[in-house]
């Protein structure tokens, strides 16, 4: 097996028997990312980082990683995929940088994304489309499309991405591989260029469960620069995952399989809950009643913090510039408005829209002020049923990954894609992606576990019992084949 | 018209202040807080808003928050949040202020001001903590605005007054008590002029017996309490020529300008900011332990108003002595100090002593009160007491011991300042000024007994100050009634 195909790992067991060097994965990666990402297009920048030839012994796990273009390498230029961005090195490493650069790890490069993570398909890049490794003529999710992407290709060995409001499970669950949305709060957003505060959380694409749970034990923990993490132990999830699901109660959401759900995916989830109920686990319908207002809810709160969160892109201090030639109002008032239109894309300018209205002065209290009250209700509705159940399994996405352009000119659409994964984001819990069978067509089908806050181990547990009795996981992409 | 230029008018005022706190470091991120330092050196990616920055909330800031709102009589909502402001301006680094909307830190405070009529309670609506912007500096040569960011950050405490103020003088009072309060609480350096407090000003004017408040205009850029007066002084003649005038007031802000001494319109109410305001996402609301308001409670130190009580009810000082010794916290505790366990020497004339000379000698000298010896300072009023220095050689040691540090016996003695105590001496001068001045030896003789005074001025003038006024005077008298 090639080197760039192994999972972290089990490439962490050959370094540290020395069967292998940091220097010969690299190598690997490169070779095939050079072949295969002219037609991918998982990465918008790669670095020439070199590996340490001496590891310490604290350097852990020494594994390339690639990591979404929003979140902040020292020095490193970050652009959130934005044109508004470009050229802006930031002089700081996102904690979850500094975190992995202690175990060893390796930065490959960033991966393509919707433009401020704004997007379900990654097709909002100033930099143009990534492709589904499945099919080439379809999207791969977003918005860390890239960063899924670049592990279902092989490009990578794991990547980060962030998810907002589905954006690390959907895209995995387009790719074929595993995507965590961590409980808010569990890792550090130092350093994640945000899209809306309250909902961002950063999470680890990877090829299969375990990875998925050592990259987050690396990653999660209290930061005292980040007031909204939670200063709660981590535990050590590939271990504790290992231990058996018997016994455990699961509930299947009745709003998560209504009209919509494409019925390859249905078949492909029940198919999954007969596995789990052979490995002794329980299930039973659940009802998440406020289900059908999340989306209205997400689009109010995510894109109210949007249209402040991005007030800061305004040509002053680092990004671009821009100012008209002939003077139209101000000097300052025309080169924000020439800064910001240039420095835009449509999805971006849509979403700064919608969010500076809802929080105007006589609409706060009806868009707003009311989105914050049902996402209360949604929470609850959470609460609600982890009283009684361990988790809760969804379909990650309704359907598999569409076409290209198929949904661009219809948000609408676009935004339903997320349908079951922006719940997760408004109650804060945590939930995995993982694969779960393919459509006639070839193309991934996920699997959604959510569980309560901060009981990702459960989550991991049952999604690493899942994975050892399928092999969905192993399945590689026509191509690479 | 005659009957309208008759027409008197209400005055109403409140105004809002803002104090930045002397914390040490800034109050979303490690940087220093300080004035005056090169431009750009104190600042980071956290307060420069660099993308994926957060901000971690000072506790001190806080404290010291908590510390002036319980000064100023306000209770405290222990429920703590941060909302942010949202709007444009290069000196606002990520497009939005965070500050505290409609959860203030503190409400329903009060401070007493001195009136014509009696002492006046002027309640303050809230009080709230928030970040300072930085500082836009336009250059002329360059035909540029440059930016300064060390001021970003710094936190700033905003003080919200009810409309109680009902004139220019009052606002001007209610500002000089408020600072004196926090000047004694050590929480800022309170410096107008270094713009660690500053002042706007809401004013309108209504007709006498009206109960609908008029338009109002808010007025900026006031750099000094005396502008702040000029500024509403200007402005409430101009609202009421306007009003006299038939013509309408425009809700709007306006600037006051320095020179001219005149406001002038800087935005309507139309042009006003929509500032979007919505909870802080970044910090998490906290809830402030009772306990620890409590703890903050004790370490708040006499307050201005009542150590002005204490000081007249408890040393027999007039209001106005009483009030000079307490515009400075150091100086009314070297008074103290120096009355203790202190029964011969009169309390009166310390106080004296510290409000006129010794104020005077630190303030020339650039001194701290507090590095005066109290033993040297109380044996120099007691020498006076005692007849052996006059007042003017006193007030010339003092000026030495404040300056050199050096023990009064030393400077006494070096300057050879003690009193003539030696009587023939005494007589001696006497005698010499009598022949001297036969008119107006002739002049007391005939009645004029006030002459007295220019001769013991003479004698103090031949004796080098070294003689005792009052001796002279005796001996002046004695030899004229025997004479």
């Amino acid at each position: 097996m090639k080197l760039n195909e192994l999972s972290a790992h089990s490439l962490v067991d050959l370094l540290k028997s020395k069967k292998t060097t940091p220097q010969e994965v690299l190598q690997s990666l490169h070779a095939h990312i050079v072949q295969t990402d002219k037609s991918i297009k998982a990465y918008v920048r790669l670095n020439s980082e070199k590996p340490e030839s001496t590891l310490s012994e604290n350097q852990t796990c020494p594994v390339p990683i690639a990591i979404k273009d929003n979140i902040c390498i020292a020095g490193h230029e970050t652009t959130c995929c934005s044109k508004i961005l470009e050229g802006f090195r930031p002089p700081y490493d996102a904690t979850v940088i500094e975190k992995l650069r202690k175990t060893g790890a390796i930065f490959l490069g960033q991966t393509n994304m919707d433009e401020f993570a704004f997007g379900s398909s990654t097709e909002n890049s100033c930099y143009g489309s990534t492709s589904n490794p499945w099919d080439k003529d379809c999207v791969p999710g977003g918005s860390s499309g890239g960063s899924a992407a670049a592990v279902a290709a092989h490009e990578t060995i794991w990547a980060l991405g962030s998810d907002t409001g589905g954006s690390i499970r959907q895209p995995a669950a387009f790719c074929g591989v595993v995507g965590v949305k961590p409980t808010y709060g569990r890792v550090s957003r130092y350093g994640l260029i945000a899209f809306a505060s309250s909902l961002d959380q950063i999470g680890p694409i990877a090829k299969d469960v375990e990875d998925a749970a050592l990259l987050l034990k690396i990653i999660a923990g209290y930061d005292e620069k980040d007031s909204t993490s939670v200063d709660v132990p981590v535990p050590d999830y590939p271990k504790d995952m290992r231990q058996e699901v018997k016994g455990l109660k699961v509930g299947i959401p009745k709003e998560y399989f209504v009209e919509g759900l494409d019925k390859e995916i249905k078949e492909a989830i029940s198919a999954a809950i007969e596995v789990l109920k052979k490995l002794g686990v329980s299930f039973k319908e659940v009802s998440l009643p406020h289900t059908e207002y999340a989306i209205a809810t997400y689009y109010i709160i995510a894109t109210a913090e949007a249209s402040s969160n991005l007030a800061r892109y305004d040509g002053v201090q680092y990004g671009l510039r821009c100012r008209p030639s002939k003077t139209r109002k101000s000097p300052l008032i025309d080169m924000y408005e020439e800064t910001r239109d240039k420095g835009f894309g449509k999805e971006a300018k849509r979403r700064i829209m919608l969010g500076t209205y809802s929080l105007s002065t006589g609409y706060y209290d009806a868009y707003y002020l009311q989105g914050q009250k049902v996402r209360t209700l949604i929470k609850n509705d959470f609460d609600k049923v982890f009283q009684e159940f361990d988790a809760v399994i969804t379909p990650t996405s309704p359907t598999p990954a569409f076409k290209k352009g198929e949904r661009i000119n219809d948000p609408l659409a676009m935004y339903l894609s997320d349908i079951y994964t922006i719940s997760v984001n408004l109650g804060g819990v945590p939930a995995i992606s993982l694969p779960c069978g393919f459509s006639k067509t070839g193309l991934p089908i996920g699997l959604q576990i959510i569980t309560k806050p901060f009981d990702e181990e459960t989550m991991f547990r049952l999604a690493y019992a899942y994975e050892q009795h399928t092999e969905w996981h192993k399945q590689k992409p026509p191509q690479l084949k | 018209m005659a009957e309208a230029t008759q027409q008197t008018f209400d005055t109403i005022i409140g105004l809002e202040v803002h104090l930045q706190l002397n914390t040490k470091t800034k109050i979303f991120c490690g940087c220093a807080n300080r004035f005056g330092e090169e431009p750009n050196s104190l600042t980071c990616p956290v307060c420069l808003g660099l993308p994926g920055t957060l901000p971690v909330l000072n506790q001190t800031a806080l404290e010291y928050a908590i510390k002036v709102t319980l000064a100023l009589n306000c209770q405290i909502n222990t429920f703590v949040k941060f909302d942010r402001k949202n709007y444009y301006y290069p000196d606002l680094p990520k497009g939005y202020q965070i500050s505290q909307y409609d959860k203030p830190l503190a409400n329903h405070g009060h401070l007493i001001i001195p009136t014509a009529n009696g002492p006046k309670r002027i309640n303050i609506k809230r009080s709230h903590l928030e970040e300072d912007a930085g500082k836009l500096i336009h250059d002329d040569k360059l035909n540029c605005s440059l930016v300064d960011y060390n001021r970003t950050g710094t936190p700033l405490l905003e003080i919200v007054t009810e409309p109680d103020l009902h004139s220019p003088q009052e606002a001007h009072d209610y500002l000089t008590i408020l600072k004196l309060t926090l000047q004694y609480l050590n929480v800022s350096d309170c410096d107008m002029e270094k713009g660690s407090l500053r002042c706007d000003a809401n004013v309108s004017i209504r007709p006498q017996g009206e109960t609908k408040l008029g338009a109002k205009t808010e007025l900026k850029n006031m750099n000094s309490f005396r502008a702040v007066k000029a500024a509403l002084e200007f402005e409430v003649n101009r609202q009421r020529r306007l009003i006299l005038t038939g013509e309408r007031i425009v809700q709007e802000t306006r600037l006051w300008d320095e020179e001219k001494n005149i406001t002038v319109s800087m935005r309507s109410k139309e042009e006003a900011h929509d500032y979007r305001y919505f909870p802080e996402p970044d910090l998490v609301p906290l809830t402030i332990d009772s306990k620890i308001i409590e703890k903050i409670r004790l370490t708040l130190p006499e307050l201005p108003d009542k150590k002005l009580n204490r000081f007249m009810e408890q040393y027999g000082l007039s209001q106005y002595d009483a009030h000079i010794l307490i515009q400075e916290q150091d100086i009314a505790n070297f008074f103290e100090r120096c009355t203790e366990g202190i029964e011969d020497v009169p309390v009166k004339k310390i106080a004296n002593w510290i409000i006129g000379p010794m104020r005077e000698e630190i303030s020339a000298n650039k001194k701290k009160i507090e590095y005066i010896s109290i033993r040297e300072f109380l044996m120099l009023i007691r020498n006076v007491e005692e007849g052996k220095l006059s007042n003017l050689a006193a007030k010339d040691v003092l000026s030495v011991m404040v300056s050199s540090g050096e023990n009064i016996e030393k400077i006494i003695a070096e300057k050879g300042l003690a009193q003539i105590m030696d009587e023939t001496i005494l007589e001696k001068i006497v005698v010499s000024v009598l022949a001297e001045n036969p008119k107006v030896v002739e002049q007391i003789q005939q009645g004029k007994e006030s002459a007295t005074g220019f001769l013991v001025g003479q004698a103090m003038r031949k004796s080098q100050g070294k003689g005792n006024p009052k001796k002279f005077g005796e001996i002046i008298k004695r030899r004229l009634q025997h004479g």
